[in-house]
């Protein structure tokens, strides 16, 4: 057995041999390689997020529109939850038995350790009364959220919701995390940035099952939440809130500006949605609800939808005549049926008779000399030529491009150029009488109500604009974006402008003008009716107007789609909106209850 | 002589001290384990360090029983005690409960006793007793035959009660086997086999490509084994006798190489299979079967050099460490007392295991001699898996770390493997050659 003694040197060895090999593995792990430690900084450290509270917003007057409402969730810890009466827990959350199973189950589902919603948006009345028991049900809290809350009930397509980030979002943006909410679409989503706040950070030790052990280097490197700024809109909520109601069972649109800066005092889009629908678990209800609605009540049509703009049109062929030269203010052009259809009435002499009485065939005429100026001597070109120089003088009245507006999904429309032409007809192969419906606003051009909105207050300017917006005020400081008061001249000399609105002036107060019934007692209104035809059935109603006709204080555009003759339905709704924002009362109350009673979302179509 | 009045007479005082150490050791771990700022008192029995602190109060009490015994109780009663162990552990797979997959423990209430663990020393004893009768070699057939059933029926046993882990346990007896004469080359064969396993495991992933042939990495290996066969042939070509063994091998090589894919499939469980795979860095799995190796690697590597100091260690004080009282005690020494407590707990524990292995050298009774080994293999096979686990060097196999990681059965069981042996060390002396 000697020999075998030897062998306890073996496994002594051996047993030395792995001691060694654990201590270099230790010493490398422990001491050389740093990875592990960085590790252990992540394992530990949880940050949890303070949420700011939403930036406010009012209206022009300081009336609130936006708020955020305290909203309490009930959340569980599966694992934290002893036995307890579930009889008297369920008829204090006024559940039954099966669904407290149920909600419990797919929270245990979901992680034992972790808090999950067990009831979403408890009211605050229910919250009193379940808060003071909750003590005895452990492993249940009260979360809570703000909701956005709409006193008014208006406004919704402006104002916008929100909505939780998506995660195309996330990615783009370092900012955001998931679960965090962002404005989706209106003023929440334009000034986004200023209302959100900044989010605020807490970190706190945790362990494995995220339960909180203390904070971090007491508190040292936790940042408070900054709460989001209040905002001042532009709009009279009084205007807003009419408007609504006066396009009650109608389609279209009403935008009204302040044409002396810009501001959008009203912009209906009908129908629309009580904003409160959109808010937090009425969502999931609501939105499909809204979204298959055959109107389409979460289109803003006074943004996104792009019309032919139809006889307004014939002030900006006017103006552009007189200020190339083809026509003064007192040519005259015979009322010729067989040119382009005309209604009964007599000749017009001059600019303003032809505003007044809104006469096709001397639009026809006017745009025949805008289009062939004779500068060339082929026809075709010829009109090319005009045309190139007339869509490039339209888009100066900001038609056919975005009108940088304050909230998102702006549409340009469509002025149609030279190329468009050229792509559609081919080279050569078209001339102004392939193009004469664009002389009295018909044809392949489009305007989105605000851009009428905007050629009413450049008509009550005599030619300039600012771009239409919703900024008023950020908290207490009067800071507007620079793009919205920078003066847009539209190219066209202010002398112009004279008889075009004296036109517009009979259109509402001359006896033979298109509009009397825009009429307002004591102010004198100059307005441009409209009556776009088009392939859906009954004519669009237009009306643009500025009142008063000296120092205008409002413009306006109205769009009632398929409801006939501009002057029986946009032309009083303008003037309603009109009166009340310059008088604050309306007198005529038959107009007023006419307009209020029509439903004009099934006239017959047109054939 | 002996003094009859004094049981610590004659006791190995080094053994124990050392003892001594690794319990407090694992107590006041167990304590920064468990630890929270609501259950601070040490003595508190309602949590997992008071009770530990109850079994290590139980432990001396078996230790006083152990030492009032005659050393020759122990040799007389071997076979005896392992009978009734086995017996136990048939029991235990009837009656048992059934405890995280395992059914190995008895549950009395709510006190559970797992009687694998005291398989171990009995095992030992009985291995003992038959491996010290007169006219017995290891050489022969026959003893091998009868040492394979001696060791492989606790074996079984335990491995029907889906415990893999404390089956490996056994394998520990290699050392015993080796030291008493069992051909060298039954390790160097057991070594080369783990290799070729591994090396086929990482290979047959893999594909090669030469001069446009793909070749599957365990057909490769294959290959290779063959070439060195050949290459060895013709070394050996003037020993034609050689090359007998030469095929041989081979031949056993390559079926090794082969069924390593129905092992792995089919035999091993799926955890299993997974875990060895994560530690050979063929699939990488942090939050399932690398977790608990990924977050024990975290927290001892956060300990850093001096370690983080007791009570402060973050990951294991959080929980993030799975088992950590039990299985993966290390962890929290790791953390708390960084590189220098981990390595004096290396150093006690080796101590420990050559002063056994010096012990048991110096026995002039064969059965002393042979339990001594038994001990010191066992204690350093549990050493050898449950801290190679924890830093990333072994697979995940839930066995306990000796006299630290909580848990009644195994401390106690630790202890009585461990004072046999120091009962009979103290009785030496009247053992007659």
């Amino acid at each position: 057995m000697n020999n075998l003694s030897s062998r306890q040197i073996v496994v002594g060895i051996i047993f030395l041999f792995v001691a060694l090999v654990y201590s270099l593995r230790l010493f490398y792990v422990q001491v050389i390689n740093n990875e592990y430690k960085l590790n252990s900084d992540n394992n530990v450290l949880r940050e949890i997020t303070q949420y700011p509270a939403r930036g406010l917003i009012y209206d022009r007057n300081g009336d609130l529109l936006v708020y955020n409402e305290a909203a309490y969730d009930l959340m569980v810890v599966p694992k934290l939850v002893l036995e307890m009466d579930t009889n008297s827990f369920c008829n204090l959350l006024e559940i039954s038995q099966t669904e407290f199973v149920s909600k419990f189950k797919k929270a245990r589902s979901y992680s034992r350790y972790k808090p999950s919603v067990f009831i979403k948006e408890i009211s605050s009345i229910s919250y009193a009364s379940i808060q003071e028991q909750l003590f005895q049900y452990p492993g249940f809290f009260v979360q809570t959220r703000t909701l956005r809350k709409y006193p008014k009930n208006n406004a919704a397509h402006i104002l916008g919701y929100i909505g939780e980030v998506n995660p195309a979002t996330i990615e783009k943006n370092a900012y955001y995390r998931s679960g965090d909410y962002i404005g989706k679409s209106g003023l929440e989503y334009a000034y986004e940035d200023i209302l959100r706040g900044r989010r605020g950070v807490k970190r706190v030790l945790v362990d494995v099952h995220n339960r909180e052990k203390g904070s971090y280097k007491e508190g040292a490197t936790d940042t408070i939440a900054i709460t989001g700024k209040t905002i001042f809109t532009t709009l009279d909520i009084q205007l807003q809130e009419y408007g609504e109601k006066l396009m009650v069972n109608k389609k279209g649109s009403i935008v009204a500006i302040d044409p002396n800066t810009g501001e959008i005092l009203a912009l209906v889009s009908a129908p629309s949605y009580n904003p409160n629908l959109l808010v937090g678990r009425s969502v999931k209800k609501n939105y499909p609800l809204l979204a298959n609605d055959d109107l389409n009540p979460l289109f803003n049509r006074a943004t996104m939808a792009s019309y032919p703009p139809g006889s307004i049109f014939k002030t900006v062929q006017a103006l552009i005549g007189m200020q190339d030269g083809v026509i003064n203010e007192n040519s005259g052009f015979p009322c010729i049926k067989s040119l382009v259809g005309c209604h009964n009435h007599p000749t017009a002499t001059s600019v303003s008779s032809s505003i007044k009485m809104s006469c096709n065939p001397y639009y026809y005429s006017v745009f025949r000399k805008i289009i062939q100026q004779g500068k060339h001597k082929s026809f075709f070109k010829d009109s090319e030529v005009g045309l190139h120089q007339w869509s490039n003088q339209v888009k100066k009245f900001g038609f056919g491009q975005q009108l940088a507006t304050d909230i998102p999904n702006i549409k340009s429309g469509f002025i149609p150029d030279v190329k468009f032409y050229n792509k559609w007809y081919g080279e050569g192969r078209w001339a102004f009488s392939t193009i004469y419906s664009l002389s009295i606003g018909q044809g392949e051009i489009g305007i989105v109500p605000l851009q009428m909105a905007n050629l009413a207050a450049i008509l009550a300017n005599r030619g300039y604009y600012y771009v239409p917006h919703f900024i008023k005020r950020i908290d207490d400081t009067e800071h507007i974006p620079k793009e919205f008061t920078t003066k847009n001249n539209v190219g066209i000399n202010k002398k112009y402008f004279i008889p075009i609105i004296e036109g517009m002036e009979k259109v509402v107060g001359e006896a033979g003008g298109t509009a009397r019934r825009a009429k307002i007692e004591n102010i004198i209104v100059c307005g441009k009716t409209g009556t776009a035809q088009n392939p859906h059935g009954e004519d669009h109603s237009i009306f643009i107007a500025f009142a008063p006709k000296d120092n205008p204080k409002i413009a306006i555009a109205v769009y009632v789609e398929n409801a006939g003759f501009g002057g029986t339905w946009a032309a009083p709704i303008a003037s309603l909106m009109m009166e009340s924002y310059l008088t604050d009362s309306i007198k005529d109350k038959e107009k007023e209850n006419r307009i209020l009673n029509a439903n004009l979302l099934n006239v017959i179509p047109k054939k | 002589m002996r003094n009859q009045r004094n049981i610590f007479a004659n006791v190995d005082w080094p053994s124990i001290l050392l003892y001594l150490a690794l319990i407090f050791i694992g107590w006041i771990n167990i304590y920064a384990a468990v630890f929270n700022e609501e259950h601070y008192s040490i003595f508190d029995i309602s949590e997992r360090y008071g009770k530990q602190l109850m079994w290590i109060g139980l432990a001396f009490i078996l230790i006083i029983i152990i030492l009032l015994f005659e050393g020759h109780f122990f040799t007389s009663f071997a076979i005896p005690i392992y009978i009734s162990i086995l017996f136990l552990l048939i029991g235990v797979l009837l009656f048992g409960a059934e405890i995280k997959g395992a059914r190995s423990w008895f549950k009395i209430g709510s006190f559970a006793l797992q009687p694998s663990e005291f398989a171990k020393f009995a095992t030992g004893l009985a291995l003992a007793k038959y491996l010290s009768s007169l006219n017995i070699k290891m050489q022969d057939l026959k003893t091998k035959i009868i040492v394979t059933i001696i060791i492989g029926i606790p074996a079984l046993l335990i491995l029907l009660q889906g415990d893999a882990g404390s089956t490996l346990v056994y394998a520990s007896f290699v050392f015993v086997l080796y030291r008493e004469g069992l051909s060298g080359n039954v390790l160097l064969i057991g070594v080369y086999a783990a290799i070729l396993f591994v090396l086929s495991l990482l290979l047959r992933i893999n594909t090669f490509s030469f001069f446009n042939v793909d070749i599957e990495g365990d057909i490769l290996l294959m290959i290779v084994l063959g070439l060195i066969a050949a290459f060895a042939m013709y070394i050996t070509k003037s020993m034609k006798k050689t090359w007998f063994v030469i095929i041989i091998s081979l031949v056993l090589s390559i079926g090794l190489v082969f069924s390593v894919n129905h092992i792995f499939e089919s035999i091993l469980e799926p955890h299993q299979s997974k875990r060895i795979n994560v530690l050979l860095g063929i699939e990488s799995d942090p939050h399932g079967a690398g977790y608990n190796v990924n977050q024990s690697l975290i927290a001892i590597g956060s300990g850093g050099f001096s370690g983080k100091g007791f009570l402060d260690g973050t990951q294991t004080k959080f929980n993030f460490v799975p088992e950590q009282s039990t299985d993966f005690i290390f962890c929290t020494i790791g953390e708390e007392w960084g590189f220098l407590g981990s390595f004096i707990l290396i150093v006690i524990y080796i101590s420990l295991f050559l002063r056994l292995l010096y012990l048991a050298e110096k026995q002039r009774s064969t059965f002393s001699r042979i339990y001594g080994y038994s001990v010191a293999s066992i204690l350093f096979f549990h050493f050898l898996i449950n801290i190679g686990m924890t830093i990333g060097l072994a697979p995940v196999i839930g066995i306990p770390l000796p006299f630290i990681s909580y848990g009644g059965s195994s401390l106690w069981s630790f202890t009585i493997l461990l004072f046999i042996f120091i009962k009979l060390d103290a009785e030496r002396m009247n053992v007659l050659r």
